[in-house]
């Protein structure tokens, strides 16, 4: 077989060189200088620096508070995800069996996502407000006293509650197309053969909709770590207090509030690692265990 | 094009912006982070300073919250875009003067611009907060506040009781009565303002080695002592028997229920004052912040918070001098004046106190003095303020363990180790940024 390729070698670096540039300058630069400033004990307004080698590292992993930190955004990351996926699952499996008024059903459950995160966060501090907040009254209807903003769980609680809401319809929207993309001869087929509902559910469709499935499990993840930052910004208002926080809010209150640029390039490089970990996973049970129809 | 053509036309640019600027107004610009009413008020004192002469001409731009505000003068420094005069809060003093060489110092600038400074014409508390170990005044003070007592008339009447001048006071005669009378006795806005810092100027005890942090060299926090532990052991256990509520680290959560009538004294800012009037649901007033008798027998002053208006470097010698002559009209006693009548915060000079004093200011609204009053009790060697850097973390640190305190998920004796140790290795990082 004849490989196509140019004959000249400046050519492509040619043709590539707008979109390496950018890549460059706006992705690689960028964290390359985070990189760099990890390492260093800087004054905010660029005066003064000491090299402190791994020393910033050294110091967030000795932390307590940032250990801390990091178990409450595993936990809430593990949470979200499982939460938003599941109820959005049972809702486009129920949606996909409405015969009529399907448009309105599904339209109600999809604009949930045109909600911005931060305006979700403040509408979670209407729902949980302290004194009179219609969740926080039907709470105190339960005998329990809801406090957001004090005690360090109600706040969790109310973080997952707003993350999960605000994810689910875009879960939703792939379920639902995941579903409806299952051949009908396969439907047919199974039914003949299995007549329990969630028998042929579990054996048939779950497997289908695994590479969807699969791709949002990525999706939620990356969601719930990285794009809450402004709901837990609202959530909080502004004051971390003794407010449960995520890795990324962490590098927000570190680097932008308190300028502590090498301890909070250091929490970026963490992060960093954490993406490309993602990554690697995510390309790799791709291409081995999701089998694409 | 050749090299020259390119130089010509860039010298003939030049000197067209030269000249223009010649016959044109000086321009410069003001970063702050003053919001809503208060802001409406910054831009009134700009377009009025604007109109008073021709040959300057000041933008004032709102920046957001005093951290964004803050970081957003550090990030346009490092661009080069920096305005010429920036806002900075009372917990970013520290790296705003440690960064030396990023602003002009106050005093510098207007007596280069032939501008009479005496530091004696501002009012004690004022005086060296913003300043250097020296006592050269960096920043001006701008928006100046203190921490007081605000009462709720009504609810005070109610109990039988008058606002308490001691906290031993207010344990064993007025909380037992608000709440007998079914008001929560006692909330507060901002626990690391109130019942830190000015805990320890009120009390005249050094809050930071190295002289409360403005020496040079470096500084430890001095947090983990007895008298402070007693405080929030107190506040602690007044909250468990319903003496004092807390809502979160959030100034307005806590400021609301006050409006609301349903609370007997509040603390809050000197500088609320302006806001209270119009939301305050019924008749209130103020007074000096109680302090511990069990401490002191002679309580002192306590030191200004808020923020000071900072000259950054690197500007034109016109645009400089435009910066001081906006200084000299900021601070004179017909603007403070207004700021003073306006926003509740405390006027910065002798002249402009004195001046609000003469007109019956007071007579009419005697809660609007009480935050100048307590600025110019006796002072200690403790009470012009603490210089320390990263304070807006080590302020998180403490907002964060004084919360695990009041909701019992930590004892007072580890969360005071946890911020004297946290705020020592914050203080320790700070240092080395500086190297």
């Amino acid at each position: 077989m004849k490989r196509a390729g140019f004959n000249l070698l400046w050519l492509p670096i040619v043709l590539l060189a707008p979109q390496l540039v950018i890549i460059g300058v706006f992705f690689y630069w960028p964290a390359l200088y985070a990189i760099r400033s990890s390492f260093y004990l800087e004054d905010p307004f660029g005066f003064g620096s000491t090299f402190v080698g791994a020393g910033n590292y050294i110091d967030l992993f000795s932390s307590a508070q940032y250990l801390k930190v990091a178990v409450f955004t595993v936990g809430f990351t593990g949470l979200v995800t499982f939460l938003s996926l599941s109820i959005a699952l049972v809702l486009a499996v129920k949606a996909d069996k409405i015969i009529r008024g399907t448009r309105v059903y599904r339209t109600l459950l999809m604009w949930v996502y045109a909600v911005a995160p931060p305006v979700a966060g403040f509408i979670g501090v209407m729902i949980f407000y302290q004194g009179n907040g219609p969740m926080t009254e039907l709470l105190a209807l339960f005998g329990y006293e809801f406090r957001l903003g004090v005690n360090y769980y109600d706040t969790a609680a109310a973080m997952v509650a707003v993350a999960t809401w605000n994810h689910i319809p875009v879960n939703f929207i792939f379920f639902l197309s995941g579903l409806q993309s299952i051949p009908q001869s396969v439907k047919e087929a199974a039914m003949i053969d299995n007549r329990s509902g969630a028998g042929r559910f579990w054996d048939i469709t779950f497997p289908l909709l695994a590479p969807t499935a699969f791709f949002l499990l990525i999706i939620n993840i990356t969601y719930a770590l990285f794009d809450t930052f402004g709901m837990i910004d609202a959530l909080v208002k502004g004051e971390p207090g003794n407010n449960p926080m995520t890795l990324v809010y962490k590098v927000y209150v570190d680097g932008f509030r308190g300028n502590d640029l090498g301890g909070s390039s250091a929490q970026s490089v963490i992060l960093m690692v954490l993406v490309l970990v993602l990554t690697v996973f995510q390309f790799r049970v791709m291409d081995r265990r999701i089998h694409y129809t | 094009m050749s090299k020259k053509n390119l130089l010509a036309i860039a010298s003939m640019a030049l000197g067209l912006t030269l000249s223009s600027s010649a016959f044109a107004q000086t321009q410069i610009t003001w970063w702050h982070a003053m919001g809503g009413a208060l802001g409406d008020t910054v831009n009134e004192i700009a377009t009025e300073f604007n109109a008073s002469q021709s040959e300057f001409e000041i933008t004032p731009v709102f920046k957001g919250t005093y951290e964004e505000a803050l970081t957003a003068g550090i990030a346009a420094f490092r661009a080069g875009e920096q305005p010429n005069i920036l806002q900075v809060f009372d917990a970013g003093a520290a790296t705003v003067i440690g960064a030396k060489g990023a602003t002009v110092p106050v005093q510098d600038l207007l007596s280069q611009n032939g501008i009479d400074f005496n530091i004696e014409d501002y009012i004690p508390g004022v005086r060296y907060f913003y300043a250097d170990a020296n006592g050269k005044m960096i920043g001006m003070p701008f928006n100046s506040s203190t921490p007081i007592m605000y009462y709720n008339v009504e609810a005070l009447e109610k109990a039988g009781v008058t606002p308490p001048k001691t906290w031993e006071e207010f344990e064993s005669v007025t909380a037992p009565a608000l709440k007998a009378a079914g008001f929560i006795p006692l909330v507060q806005s901002h626990l690391p303002w109130e019942f830190t810092e000015n805990f320890f100027s009120r009390h005249n005890l050094p809050f930071a080695t190295n002289d409360n942090g403005y020496g040079d060299g470096e500084t430890k926090i001095l947090v983990n002592t007895p008298e402070i532990k007693a405080q929030f052991a107190s506040l602690k256990k007044w909250k468990d028997e319903g003496l004092f509520e807390w809502y979160g680290a959030g100034w307005n959560d806590n400021q609301k229920p006050f409006e609301e009538g349903k609370v007997g004294l509040w603390l809050g800012s000197s500088g609320s004052f302006g806001g209270l009037q119009k939301t305050a649901t019924m008749p209130f007033s103020a007074t000096f912040l109680p302090y511990w008798e069990a401490v002191t027998k002679e309580p002192t002053q306590t030191f200004i918070g808020g923020a000071a208006l900072f000259a950054m470097s690197g500007k034109s010698a016109e645009e400089n001098k435009a910066t001081a002559e906006f200084f000299r009209y900021m601070s004179s006693p017909e603007v403070q004046l207004k700021w003073h009548k306006q926003t509740g915060y405390v006027p910065i000079t002798n002249a402009a106190y004195e001046m609000a004093k003469a007109e019956g200011y007071y007579k009419e609204q005697p809660a609007a003095e009480v935050g100048i009053q307590q600025l110019s009790l006796p002072a200690g060697e403790n009470t012009k303020g603490y210089r320390m850097g990263f304070y807006v973390q080590i302020r998180d640190v403490m907002n964060r363990e004084y919360g695990r305190i009041l909701t019992g998920e930590t004892s007072v004796d580890e969360a005071f180790a946890t911020i004297e140790k946290e705020a020592n290795e914050l203080l320790e990082r700070f240092n080395k940024t500086q190297g």
